[in-house]
C-alpha cells in the first residue's frame, strides 16, 4: 500500500475522551492516509461515535492528540475544523428538519462565499443524488430516512471536505437503501475525499473500506485491511453473527 | 408583510393585494375606531403595539434560535429603568430621547449577553429555569435597590418620566392642527409605536433570511449538526440573546416614556409568560404569528374587563368571576385548545425560503 509512505491526513495519538463520568475512549491510535476509506466498527457503546465527535471538535479531549494535515488541532473549535476541511455527518443524520432540502444542502456551504463554486458543487451533488434533486422544495423532516441520510451526506459535501466523518449512515435503514448509501459513499471516496466511516453493520462497512479498525469498550482491539478483518474469526464471531 | 397578508382569513389567498390594503387601512384606522369606544381603548392599542415589539423580540430568541427564555421581561425592565434613570426627575437627569433610546437598547443587549454566557451549554428545561431566575433577579434588584443608596426607588417605582420628544416635538402633548382641531397625544403615540413595529418587522424579516437567520434555524433544528457545518453556535446564541434583548430594551424605553412611570411590578414573571404565550399562540418562529398573537392576547383582558363584568351582572345579578381570574382561565383554555387543534400556532411557521426566488436572492448576497 503506497499510502503508508505519505504523511497521514489524520492521526489520533493515545486519544482519551471522558464525559458525564464515563471514560468512553481509553487511549486509541488511529491513522488515515489521504484518499483512504477506513471504517471503525464495533458494538454499541464501544466509543465509536465519541471518537468521531472528538475529531469533529464537538467533544473535548481528556488526553492525547489529534493531528490533522501535519498539525495538532486539539484546541480548535468545531466550526474552525470545518474550515480546515473536516466535515461530520452526525449520528442520526442531523437534518435541519424544518428547512427545505435545498436549504439543508446550502447550509453545508455556510462557511463558503464563492457562489459559483457553491452552485457547481450543488449540481455535482444533484447528479450524485438524483433522489434528492426531486425533493428540493420539500421540508427535510418529511423525507424518508434514506433520503435524509443522502441529504446529510450531500450537505457535508457542500463544504468541500478533505476528510469526511460518517457516523452510522446505515442506522435504521432498509438493506436496499443501505446498499445505495454505501454506493454514494464509495463514489465520494473516488472523488478523492478521505473518509472515516463508523458502522455497526460491520460486514458491509468492511466490504467497502480499504482498512478497518475494531473498537471494543473504548479501545482498538484489531486493525487490518477490510478483507483481512472480514476473514478474521474473532470479527466474524463478534460482529458478523457467526459461531466461533 | 406577505405572511401577514396570507394570514388574513378568506381574502389573503384569493386577493393578496386587497388583503394588503385591508391591513394597512386597519392599522391606520385602528385608533380612530377605538376612539369611538373611548379614549382608554386607544391607550390599550398603544400597549398592544408595545407587546408586539416584545413578542417580535422574544420570537427571535425562542422561535428563530430555539432558546426558551422565560425571563424575557427583564430586558423590558432594563430598557424602562434606563429611561427612568436618564430622563426623569429621579436623578434630575433629562437626556434627550434619541440619546436614551440607544442607551436603553444597548444596556438591554448587554444584559442579554450577561444572561447568554452562563446558559450557553444549557438547553430545554434547564435553560428555561435559569432564564426564569434571571428575570426574577432583575425584578428583585429593582424592588430592593432603594437602600442603603436609593437607586431604583424600590417598590414605589419612579415617577414623572419624560415623554417622548422627537426633535422638539413632544408626543405627550396634543397636536394642535388648527384652532379647533387637535390630534390626541394617544394617537401620536400610536403612530410612533406603529412606525417602530413596522421598522422592527422589516429588520427582523431581513434578519430571518440572512446568513445569521439561517444559522439560527440550523442551530434550532440540530445543534450538533450546526456545529458540524461550521456554525459558531456560541456566538450565534449570544447574538440571539442580545438581539432579542435589544428589542425588549427599546420596547421598555417606549413603555417608560409612554406611561411616565415605572415600577417593578410591571415586570413580573407573569408578564414574561404572557409574552411567551403570545409567541406560542401566534405561531413560533413566525413574524406574522408574533404580531397576531400579541394583538389578540394584549386585547383579550381589556375586552374581558369591558364585557365580562356587565355580562355577569345582567346574567347573575353580581360578578362571579373577576376579569383577572377569567383572563387566566380563558388564556389557559385558549392554549389547551391551541395545542389540540393547531399545535404550531395560529399562523404556523413555514420552511423559510421555500420559494426559489428567495433562495437565490439570499444566496446572491
Amino acid at each position: 500500500m503506497q499510502h503508508e509512505s505519505s504523511s497521514p491526513l489524520l492521526q489520533l495519538k493515545n486519544l482519551q475522551i471522558a464525559y458525564g463520568g464515563i471514560h468512553a475512549v481509553k487511549g486509541i491510535d488511529l491513522e488515515l492516509a489521504k484518499g483512504e476509506l477506513v471504517c471503525l466498527i464495533g458494538a454499541n457503546g464501544a466509543g465509536k461515535t465519541t471518537t468521531l465527535n472528538a475529531i469533529a471538535g464537538v467533544l473535548p479531549l481528556q488526553g492525547g492528540d489529534i493531528m490533522y494535515n501535519g498539525g495538532t488541532i486539539n484546541a480548535l473549535p468545531a466550526h474552525k475544523r470545518l474550515r480546515q476541511g473536516i466535515a461530520l455527518v452526525p449520528e442520526g443524520r442531523g437534518i435541519f428538519t424544518r428547512l427545505t432540502v435545498e436549504e439543508n444542502l446550502r447550509m453545508g456551504a455556510y462557511t463558503r462565499s464563492d457562489s459559483d463554486g457553491i452552485e457547481a458543487d450543488l449540481e455535482k451533488v444533484y447528479t450524485m443524488l438524483p433522489r434528492v434533486k426531486e425533493r428540493l422544495e420539500q421540508v427535510a423532516g418529511t423525507l424518508s430516512g434514506g433520503e435524509q441520510q443522502m441529504v446529510a451526506i450531500g450537505r457535508a459535501l457542500l463544504s468541500r471536505p478533505k476528510l469526511l466523518l460518517l457516523d452510522e449512515p446505515s442506522m435504521g435503514l432498509a438493506p436496499l437503501v443501505v446498499e445505495k448509501i454505501f454506493e454514494v459513499v464509495q463514489s465520494v471516496a473516488k472523488e478523492g475525499v478521505t473518509i472515516l466511516l463508523v458502522e455497526q453493520n460491520a460486514n458491509l462497512a468492511l466490504e467497502f473500506s480499504q482498512r478497518g479498525y475494531v473498537m471494543e469498550s473504548g479501545k482498538i482491539t484489531l486493525t487490518g485491511s477490510g478483507d483481512d478483518l472480514l476473514a478474521d474469526p474473532k470479527v466474524r464471531a463478534a460482529y458478523l453473527g457467526e459461531a466461533a | 408583510m406577505n405572511e401577514l397578508v396570507s394570514a388574513v382569513p378568506w381574502l389573503g389567498k384569493r386577493n393578496p393585494m386587497a388583503a394588503r390594503w385591508l391591513i394597512i387601512i386597519l392599522a391606520i384606522a385602528a385608533p380612530m375606531v377605538a376612539m369611538l369606544f373611548g379614549r382608554s381603548w386607544v391607550r390599550i392599542l398603544d400597549f398592544a403595539l408595545l407587546y408586539m415589539m416584545l413578542a417580535l423580540g422574544l420570537n427571535l430568541v425562542v422561535g428563530f434560535a430555539g432558546l426558551l427564555d422565560l425571563g424575557y421581561i427583564a430586558f423590558y425592565a432594563v430598557g424602562a429603568y434606563t429611561f427612568a434613570f436618564l430622563a426623569s426627575p429621579h436623578f434630575d437627569v433629562h437626556l434627550p430621547f434619541w440619546v436614551v433610546l440607544p442607551l436603553g437598547a444597548a444596556f438591554a443587549g448587554m444584559a442579554g449577553i450577561m444572561l447568554g454566557f452562563p446558559v450557553l451549554r444549557l438547553r430545554g428545561d434547564y435553560l428555561a429555569i435559569v432564564t426564569l431566575g434571571f428575570g426574577e433577579i432583575i425584578r428583585i434588584f429593582m424592588n430592593n435597590l432603594n437602600y442603603p443608596i436609593n437607586i431604583t426607588n424600590g417598590p414605589q417605582g419612579i415617577n414623572g418620566l419624560d415623554s417622548i420628544n422627537l426633535f422638539g416635538w413632544d408626543l405627550a402633548r396634543n397636536l394642535q392642527v388648527t384652532e379647533d382641531f387637535s390630534i390626541n397625544s394617544l394617537f401620536l403615540y400610536y403612530y410612533f409605536f406603529l412606525a417602530c413595529v413596522v421598522g422592527s418587522i422589516i429588520f427582523i424579516q431581513r434578519l430571518q433570511i440572512s446568513r445569521i437567520g439561517r444559522a439560527w434555524a440550523a442551530m434550532r433544528d440540530d445543534e450538533l449538526a450546526a456545529k458540524a457545518i461550521g456554525i459558531n453556535t456560541r456566538n450565534l446564541k449570544l447574538l440571539a440573546f442580545s438581539m432579542g434583548a435589544t428589542f425588549g430594551g427599546v420596547a421598555g424605553c417606549l413603555f417608560g416614556a409612554f406611561q411616565g412611570f415605572v415600577s417593578p411590578e410591571s415586570f413580573s414573571l407573569m408578564e414574561s409568560i404572557a409574552v411567551l404565550t403570545m409567541v406560542v399562540f401566534g405561531g413560533m418562529g413566525n413574524i406574522a404569528g408574533a404580531i397576531v398573537g400579541a394583538f389578540a392576547l394584549a386585547l383579550l383582558p381589556e375586552v374581558l374587563r369591558d364585557v365580562a363584568v356587565p355580562l355577569q351582572q345582567t346574567l347573575f345579578g353580581h360578578v362571579l368571576l373577576d376579569p383577572e381570574v377569567l383572563r387566566m382561565l380563558l388564556l389557559s383554555l385558549a392554549m389547551i385548545l391551541m395545542m389540540l387543534l393547531r399545535p404550531a400556532g395560529l399562523i404556523p411557521a413555514r420552511a423559510r425560503y421555500a420559494h426559489p426566488e428567495n433562495l437565490h436572492r439570499s444566496a446572491a448576497k
